[in-house]
């Protein structure tokens, strides 16, 4: 199986440079500069096939300008961002520091009678998981680590590496956020961030992830946009479809 | 539980063009369904417009995603290499696939090793390109599709509609009678209801599924990591809580940086269904870490070949391997909302499944799907990575024509060249045209006939343009 698997891979990667011998055309581009830049990378010298230059200009500088705004200022950001989780229906509050989102989500889990709330260990969570009425699991190590009690549990909270301005995303990690199930998992999903952690761009969100987990990334970087959705029926949206059908995040700190 | 598929109905040549043909007529004529396929749409132009509005620029986005897709198709040779040596530093072990059937029997063995009793999937069109879920029920496996939409489609024994919204045609009153019948729930008509169902019965299946099975949006090839998009959690779940995670993805899904995603998730989910983001935009770079609670102990990925390396090798139409699977330009086709889904009879319908579906299973059988577009042009204007859609409609009718020459066409064409040159004989035709009209209509010459099953001809005018021209001046 092995030697065949290794064959295969030779041979689709023969194809592919084969296949690239010829070059083909950039695409028609509005923008004059963008396709003059293009069109250099395209170049090659006389009977130099196969060989594409790496584009002079990332995509992405290309794009920041045109993308949907993140917010220049932290005010700004923080404006855009509860625009943006308004619009996805999350359920999005402010508190001025830890003791008064713990007494929240106290009040919130009392309210809804919960009897079982998961959390994982972080400077964030700990404070509120600990002054909840209810029992508490906590997802830590992976020898106890347990998806059935998990699947029993009312709600799960959780703390994030970003909050993310330009599409109201939250950004969640496999290393530093409880997992892969915390999030996903429960029927509501909290979330407690401080408001240092909200970043204008998806970019700026990759980029620090990329920097903070420098070699060893996590095995499971997720933006979370919005509680889980559906439109299959008729197109119709639905809230809920497998994951969470609530997504409730916790800002703590005092305004920008 | 199998899913017969459309795709294997057309064994034979021209059996793909005359179901086309047979199909899109009955399609035609079922107004009720069309105006539903209709509804359902008309949401999605309201809601994406309005979410573009909230680009600066979206044209000029629209350059940055194309240029992005462009390099990363043009470097493979470089990229995917790269990736492959990032994804395995990360743990997971990379299978490669020149076909459907090698693909197919590498998933069916990491299946049989890993002792699997349940496979749970999530919705991966590149799986119904290979018939994955029939080769695994072959096996004697079970699959439940977790996507709400691929479930729908599953329980009733059809492939997928459209590759964004599987199941857009099926009226919930059909879902409630499906459901009622599979899973023994009481009727109801409130699509929240309805989901409830399906998230209820499939909580159990992903605790207790052994294997999950996942596509994959992009690869990149920076990082060694793949991206899933979703809206469901379906996906998220499905590569969280079984013990192996098995992902199937084409070769071409390679881009260059993990930058280069900050343009295109956005983009992908605004094009395909108007959300600023989808809901769940995932980075997978491996199996369960020692420092991470949960998640599966290994990982597979199957980069796939099936004929992407001849589209890879033309390099005219090379930029439809950018296409990100948004279906922008299925909502957007006058046909598609004509003739439906299923009338392609192809794994990935509308626009962009009739320019690549002759290079995946061959030019002289599906051509036919080419000459199904008014070229209006609306696919390629909706294309978020630029793809030349309708252009390449073109290259695909002049490259079968170049390969079968059609003699009778080509006759047709000189006559009328002749015809032309000749304005007295050009006269003499149109006269003779416009006198026998009523005959044509009664006689109904085969060559016509067609034409006129569903269209009237028009009574012949008195008197032809020039003679008209002449008398005004």
């Amino acid at each position: 199986m092995s030697v065949k698997a290794s064959s295969a891979k030779d041979v689709v990667l023969a194809r592919v440079r084969e296949a690239l011998q010829v070059p083909a055309p950039p695409p028609h581009l509005k923008s004059h500069d963008l396709q003059e830049a293009a069109g250099i990378s395209n170049a090659r010298p006389a009977g130099a096939v196969g060989t594409f230059k790496p584009l002079s200009i990332a995509p992405l500088d290309v794009a920041r300008p045109w993308l949907p705004e993140g917010g220049q200022t932290p005010e700004e950001r923080m404006h855009i961002l509860c625009d943006n989780l308004k619009r996805l229906k999350a359920e999005f509050h402010r508190a001025c520091h830890l003791q008064a989102a713990a007494e929240l989500i106290f009040s919130i889990a009392r309210e809804r009678d919960w009897q079982r709330v998961a959390y994982h260990r972080h400077e964030l969570v700990d404070p509120v998981a600990s002054a909840l009425h209810c029992a508490t699991v906590c997802v830590g190590e992976p020898a106890s680590f347990d998806k059935r009690a998990l699947e029993q549990c009312d709600a799960g909270i959780t703390a994030c590496e970003s909050l993310v301005a330009q599409t109201g995303s939250i950004l969640v990690s496999s290393a530093t956020c409880g997992g892969r199930s915390l999030s996903i998992l429960p029927p509501v999903h909290i979330v407690i961030a401080h408001i240092d952690q909200i970043v204008a761009t998806l970019e700026d969100a990759l980029h620090d992830a990329k920097v903070r987990h420098a070699g060893r990334m996590p095995s499971m970087l997720s933006f979370i946009t919005g509680p889980s959705r559906t439109g299959d029926i008729e197109r119709i949206l639905v809230l809920g479809a497998h994951g969470p059908k609530e997504l409730i995040v916790v800002l703590v700190g005092e305004s920008p | 539980m199998s899913v017969h598929d459309a795709t294997t109905k057309a064994a034979l040549p021209a059996e793909a063009k005359n179901q086309f043909l047979h199909d899109a007529a009955e399609h035609v004529r079922d107004i009720d369904h069309r105006s539903f396929v209709r509804k359902a749409l008309g949401g999605y132009y309201v809601t994406r417009d309005s979410q573009k509005a909230k680009y600066r620029d979206w044209e000029h986005a629209r350059d940055a995603a194309a240029l992005a897709k462009w390099s990363a198709v043009n470097r493979l040779d470089e990229l995917l290499p790269l990736f492959v040596t990032n994804f395995e530093a990360g743990g997971g072990i990379v299978h490669f696939a020149r076909d459907a059937q090698e693909a197919r029997t590498i998933i069916v063995d990491l299946v049989r090793a890993s002792n699997a009793k349940a496979i749970i999937k999530s919705k991966c069109m590149t799986t119904e390109e290979i018939h994955l879920n029939d080769a695994l029920e072959k096996e004697g496996y079970v699959v439940v599709e977790s996507d709400l939409g691929e479930f729908i489609q599953q329980l009733r024994g059809e492939p997928p509609y459209h590759f964004v919204f599987p199941c857009m045609h099926v009226r919930r009153g059909e879902i409630s009678d499906l459901f009622q019948k599979h899973l023994g729930t009481e009727p109801t008509q409130s699509p929240e209801e309805l989901t409830m169902i399906a998230r209820r019965y499939m909580r159990q299946l992903y605790v207790d599924a052994d294997v999950g099975i996942t596509g994959a949006n992009f690869l990149v090839a920076e990082t060694g990591q793949i991206s899933i998009t979703e809206n469901e959690g379906n996906a998220r779940l499905t590569a969280a809580l079984p013990r192996v995670h098995i992902a199937l993805s084409g070769i071409e899904k390679v881009v260059a940086s993990l930058a280069d995603l900050a343009v295109l998730l956005p983009m992908l989910a605004t094009a395909g269904t108007g959300q600023p983001m989808t809901c769940y935009n995932t980075l997978y770079s491996g199996p369960q870490k020692n420092d991470e609670p949960d998640g599966p102990r290994e990982m597979h990925l199957v980069l796939l070949d099936n004929a992407r390396t001849a589209i890879l090798a033309d390099p005219e139409q090379r930029d439809s391997l950018h296409c990100i699977r948004c279906g922008a330009c299925l909502n957007v086709c006058p046909i598609f909302k004509n003739v439906g889904g299923f009338t392609y009879g192809t794994t990935y319908q509308g626009p962009i499944g009739s320019v690549i579906t002759p290079h995946l299973r061959g030019l002289s059988d599906w051509n036919h799907l080419s000459s199904a577009s008014s070229l209006c042009g609306a696919c390629t204007d909706a294309c978020p990575v630029r793809i030349d859609i309708h252009h390449h409609l073109l290259h695909n009718r002049r490259n079968a024509v170049r390969a079968s020459p059609k003699r009778l066409e080509h006759i047709g064409h000189q006559l009328f060249a002749f015809v032309a040159a000749r304005p007295w004989l050009f006269a003499a035709g149109g006269k003779l045209f416009r006198w026998s009209l009523g005959f044509l209509k009664k006689i109904r010459p085969p060559l016509l006939r067609q034409w006129l099953e569903t269209r009237d001809l028009p009574p012949a005018p008195p008197k032809s343009f020039r003679q008209l021209w002449k008398e005004r001046s």
